[in-house]
């Protein structure tokens, strides 16, 4: 059976690089190049790495009060995010489960962008259009790439780059201004735990804009595989295994995006379940989970109590090549979400001693604030 | 020693003397990717052909790896534990996982050589 499958802008280019190119959320994505994921993650945590995220739905959201408006689908407080500055955000169902989790950024008192999963756009879009109101225009912008460059190096590549506005970003700064002479729309943040940015640019330049980054003797292309293990290493979800329509915030320990007047509001899809949660406490909770042993444990893989009693599921689970060993997520009940709890994973028919550990399992290295004070 | 024979789960087999070594082609390594952890049978463990009896992780998935004909188990590659690595830097050499000792070594007539092999994988 085939299907059809999109392309991103840079396609040639991965081919150019010898990518192996596998389905995902639609299109064909570049799981890894001739490297291979653990060169890739290991040059990702070192210098930096180069992933094209342009299957990433990206929407402008424009119009009169748009941060009061956009708040009608999620619990972050957008009204007091300042022009410039980007948040994670999770757009939550009337359930108090998450629709998708997003990026969203302020580009003016009336103007957010917001960075969807490829997977979720549609519904996202759906989402957006029923609960906004009509003055607000909703603009997926499908002409366009996102080009992560992720790695401790990933400041001084963009200097090297002409990118002067863009280098001198706080973590999780935003700004429309130019990056090797593109046009672009530049945030600090990613999906590794290192420093870095996500840039956005015209589809036709693309190309040019990769090429002319991967020229530095610092960046490598790195595909979706290192993407993976970089953000299991750095605890952050995948939507569709850690989070879904199904998990709460609460249970995901996602309330730190929640906003502060949002809680005392409960102005919000799903704050029922969520204020319930935040008084009773969750029946279960996200953790990290180290298995003994060398043996990855994947997403699906059963978490037993000590009884032997089934306890909760890993939602992710790889080799963690900078950890050193095998990493994993899941769910389990709050009794057992202690770190240090020790726990079995049922592996293949046999049962695997593991660990509660903390998230992440390594450090998140983003750019500490400029300023001082 | 004897010429290699390959399966369609992409082992290769090749008998020395008595005893049959089992390792994944070239073509294997590269589709799983790096490589990072291998469980290996017991010694003594009686497999039948085509059936699982090691399992090769990568970053990205689990995959089995089956006996590629019957026998006892004789030895294990105690090397991929420390560094399965190996799978990917040396797959038809340091990269073995276990040695056999066949059954019915006629049953090796059954699996391709190295020209049926590389047609083989012309076809996927």
């Amino acid at each position: 059976m085939t299907e059809t499958l999109l392309a991103t802008p840079l396609e040639s280019l991965h081919r150019r690089l010898g990518a192996r190119l596998v389905p995902f959320a639609g299109y064909a994505m570049p799981v890894q190049y001739p490297a291979g994921i653990l060169a890739e993650h290991a040059h990702c945590r070192a210098k930096a790495a180069l992933f094209d995220v342009s299957h990433m739905g990206q929407v402008l959201v424009e119009g009169p009060g748009a941060a009061e408006a956009l708040e009608r689908a999620t619990p972050a407080d957008l009204v007091a995010l300042p022009p410039g500055r980007q948040r994670y955000a999770l757009l939550t169902t009337d359930s108090g489960g998450v629709l998708d989790d997003a990026m969203i950024a302020r580009l003016a008192d009336d103007r957010f962008f917001l960075v969807l999963n490829a997977a979720r756009k549609a519904v996202d879009l759906g989402r957006l259009r029923t609960l906004l109101p009509h003055a607000i225009t909703v603009t997926p912008l499908e002409d366009r790439a996102l080009i992560a460059l992720q790695g401790p190096a990933a400041e001084a590549v963009l200097a090297r780059a002409g990118a002067q506005a863009a280098v001198a970003l706080p973590f999780l700064g935003v700004a429309e201004t130019t990056v090797a002479g593109v046009s672009a729309l530049v945030s600090r943040s990613g999906y590794t735990g290192e420093d870095g940015f996500e840039i956005s640019v015209a589809a036709e330049d693309a190309i040019r804009l990769a090429e002319i980054l991967l020229a530095d003797a610092d960046v490598a292309p790195a595909g979706l595989g290192a993407r993976d293990s970089l953000r299991l290493e750095a605890g952050l979800c995948l939507y569709g295994n850690d989070i879904d329509e199904t998990t709460s915030p609460v249970e995901a320990g996602l309330v730190w995006t929640i906003g502060k007047r949002r809680r005392l509001a409960w102005d919000f899809p799903g704050a029922e379940r969520i204020r319930r949660e935040l008084d009773e406490g969750p029946a279960r909770l996200r953790v990290g989970i180290v298995p003994e042993g060398r043996q990855p444990a994947r997403s699906g893989t059963e978490v037993v109590g000590p009884d032997g009693t089934p306890i909760g599921i890993l939602t992710s689970g790889t080799f963690g090549p900078s950890f050193g060993g095998p990493v994993a997520m899941g769910y389990v009940a709050t009794a057992f979400a202690r770190d240090g709890t020790p726990v079995e994973l049922s592996l293949r028919g046999r049962l695997v001693p593991a660990r509660i550990h903390p998230l992440p399992f390594v450090p998140h290295r983003y750019k500490r604030s400029n300023r001082t004070g | 020693m004897s010429e290699m024979k390959f399966t369609k789960d992409h082992e290769w087999i090749r008998l020395d003397g008595d005893v049959a070594t089992v390792g994944i082609t070239d073509h294997a390594q590269t589709a799983l990717g790096d490589v990072v952890f291998v469980e290996l049978p017991e010694v003594g463990r009686m497999v039948a052909a085509g059936e699982a009896c090691a399992v090769v992780e990568s970053v990205k998935a689990a995959s089995d790896i089956y006996a590629p004909i019957s026998g006892k188990v004789v030895e294990v590659n105690h090397a991929l534990s420390d560094n399965p690595g190996l799978v990917n830097a040396s797959p038809l050499e340091e990269g073995w996982f276990f040695r056999l000792e066949p059954s019915d070594a006629a049953e090796l007539e059954a699996l391709m050589d190295e020209t049926a092999y590389a047609a083989y994988l012309e076809t996927l």
